[in-house]
């Protein structure tokens, strides 16, 4: 019988299958950052183990990092004893680290893919769950425990229970303002962020193949946000001319070898998926979440839900601590809610792509009076060719704050978070409470819908925009 | 890691579904370099409301969790799993847990316990109506008995072996090293090195 994609990288990876056993898998690279790698070397250290393949090991800085004022001691000392800490872990134990300073610094999930280390058919983790970005280019990546991260640094392998697999298959077009955040927050909120447990989902039909990298990187960024182990996309032509040509991608004879292997990378046309769930394009719309956890998600041009409308009690009591949380009253439009703040970053929509497109929305405008917009490239490289292109002055022209790389408000481990009560668009992934800062208020939103809303002051597409005053073809 | 056999004890009922790992251990708290010390960060920010249940005093030295529906979910701190041990919480029983949490606690020994949703609801009642009603995890019988309550659970033979010998996952991967090193020298050059050894 034939095999899906997600089976065939395992079957690839396979160093040991026995009766009653999970699989022992072999993992091609693993990426580490200093939140969830600092026990692992220490169990390292006490039980006198070493790194066994520093060369398939590879450590950024990026969840603590400051984004101002980066030349400067960081202020905070807990983070700064946490980065210092990864620096000596990786001295110690020979690993390639990226810290705050370097020119390949940036967020662990926009540093793989543009070193070109993560490659299709291989397996990459790393001690974050966003490690189900990798999946855009037919890896199978999954984020780990610090548990299984000292497994790995000590074993290159991991034993793992079998996973189901599922299809969604997007039909048609993506209407021309739709992004791939739009697509990714439906997908969530028509399966829950239960529905995808057990499951490595498998992106695949017209609107997916018609995706860039970038925007693949976005859909299956998110997977983790449905439940899901891991998020896939079947490599193609887009995937290899991405990766030609980078630092780490093959090169002469071992390029051709790799495409070889590459293109057999595909679902079988008889393989089965156990779950499958199909999407029509061409009825999306840019979305936004609501409530406070990615699942509650809805079109931009709906209204916030009346709990009393879900059939299902632990919904509708969720939907109701929703709406307390976030201060939202039911049937409420969406586009009445205002905001403080705006967040364009992070690894779900940090890279230049992103930015392009949250500038061709500012390009001639001004953010809001009273709201506060700060950008966060995900990586130096990123930074580096926004500012090539001038998008570092779109933005500062606009009112919005430049910043350094790393990931910043996402997660407020640094000092951007929003201030209790505050509320955010945000191009991020997840919309928790206290996520960005305690008592903060979170809209999960694509770049170009943040940037509509950093200039309208409340939540907004490009269309609901007066035009632009920038010159015709800028 | 610390073996699980079977434990008894009083329980919290926690109503909520979809308890993101945000919720369990804010990320500030994950600037910590140790697996110890998170116990006054778990539910921070819920643990500041009088009400919260966590706060009652007939729920002081409770050490089985009940939690709703999909439990764990979002992060992959494992910052989560050492908050919920450190605060004195052996095991937690949900009817669904996100994977990546499940993962962590079992590699920590805090036994993660599936039911159906009605036989949790059942435990949410029993606990609410007597908090001193005790909650006994028997991973040997794979059973919860609480009251009037009797239900077995399932969990996979290997996993469950490990817990029931506290045995180290590595120490027992190391003992397949003629695997790796074979797989090791059969993979293609094409794959990608993060440095040249």
């Amino acid at each position: 019988m034939g095999r899906t994609l997600a089976e065939k990288v395992w079957d690839d990876h396979v160093v040991r299958r026995a009766e009653g056993e999970p699989d022992l898998l072999f993992i091609d690279l693993h990426l580490l950052h200093e939140v969830t790698s600092p026990q692992a070397f220490d169990g390292l250290r006490k039980a006198g183990r070493r790194v066994r393949r520093t060369d398939l090991t590879i450590a950024t800085e990026d969840h603590n990092t400051p984004t101002l004022d980066i030349d400067k001691p960081i202020a905070d000392p807990v983070s700064r004893v946490q980065l210092e800490t990864l620096r000596k872990n990786c001295a110690e134990f020979g690993v390639r680290l990226h810290p705050l300073g370097d020119v390949e610094q940036g967020v662990v999930h926009v540093v793989g893919p543009q070193l070109g280390l993560t490659q299709p058919g291989t397996t990459v983790v790393c001690g974050d769950s966003h490690t189900s970005t990798h999946g855009a280019f037919g890896a199978l990546a999954f984020g780990i425990g610090t548990s299984q991260v000292e497994h790995v640094l000590a074993t290159q392998t991991l034993p793992l229970a079998p996973f189901k697999t599922m299809a969604i298959t997007v039909e048609g077009e993506l209407p021309e303002d739709v992004t791939a955040k739009d697509l990714i927050l439906a997908v969530i909120a028509k399966i829950g962020t239960g529905g995808g447990q057990g499951y490595v989902i498998e992106y695949r039909g017209e609107a997916i193949e018609k995706l860039s990298m970038e925007a693949r990187m976005t859909v299956c960024n998110m997977s983790i946000e449905a439940g899901a182990r891991a998020g896939m996309i079947a490599p193609d032509e887009t995937t290899f001319a991405y990766l030609e040509g980078r630092d780490h991608a093959p090169r002469g004879e071992q390029w051709d070898e790799a495409v070889a292997y590459w293109r057999t990378l595909r679902t079988d046309e008889d393989a089965t998926f156990d779950r499958e769930v199909v999407i029509d394009a061409t009825t999306l719309a840019p979305f936004v979440t609501w409530g406070t956890n990615p699942g509650q998600g809805a079109p931009l041009s709906s209204s916030v839900p009346d709990p009393a409308s879900y059939a299902d009690v632990s919904e509708r009591q969720a939907a109701e601590k929703a709406l307390e949380y976030m201060g939202l009253t039911a049937g409420q439009a969406l586009r009445d809610i205002r905001v403080d703040t705006v967040f364009v970053g992070s690894c779900t929509n940090g890279r230049i792509e992103d930015l392009r497109s949250a500038a061709a929305v500012l390009e001639g405008r001004q953010v809001a009076e009273g709201v506060r917009m700060l950008v966060v490239p995900g990586s130096v490289r990123v930074a580096l060719q926004a500012v090539q292109e001038g998008l570092d002055k779109v933005f500062t022209a606009a009112g919005a704050e430049w910043r350094h790389a790393g990931c910043s408000m996402c997660l407020g481990m640094n000092p951007d978070q929003l201030a209790p009560g505050e509320r955010s668009a945000s191009t991020s992934n997840r919309n928790f409470e206290g996520r960005q800062g305690k008592g903060g208020r979170t809209h999960l939103v694509s770049p170009q819908v943040a940037a509509a809303t950093a200039v309208r002051g409340s939540l907004a597409s490009p269309a609901d925009l007066a035009p632009s005053t920038a010159p015709v073809g800028v | 890691m610390e073996a699980f056999t079977t434990h008894t004890g009083r329980a919290v009922p926690l109503r909520r579904s979809n308890v993101d790992t945000d919720q369990i251990i804010p990320a500030h708290w994950l600037k910590k370099v140790t697996r110890d010390g998170f116990e006054d960060g778990l539910f921070e920010a819920w643990r500041k409301n009088p009400d919260f249940v966590l706060n009652q005093p007939e729920r002081a030295g409770a050490s089985v969790l009940l939690a709703g529906p999909d439990f764990g979910t979002g992060s992959s701190r494992e910052h989560a799993v050492w908050a919920l041990q450190n605060y004195g919480f052996k095991t937690v029983i949900s009817s669904r847990f996100a994977d990546i949490f499940r993962g962590n606690s079992l590699k920590n020994g805090l036994l993660t316990v599936v039911l159906p949703q009605e036989t949790v609801e059942r435990l949410w009642e029993l606990t609410e109506a007597d908090p001193e009603t005790t909650v006994t995890v028997d991973l040997v019988a794979r059973q919860v008995r609480a009251g009037s309550v009797t239900a077995e659970f399932e969990l996979d033979e290997n996993a469950r072996w490990r817990l029931l010998e506290g045995l180290d996952d590595i120490s027992l991967t190391l003992r397949q090293e003629a695997e790796i090193a074979a797989y090791e020298a059969a993979r293609p050059a094409f794959k990608p090195h993060t440095v040249q050894v």
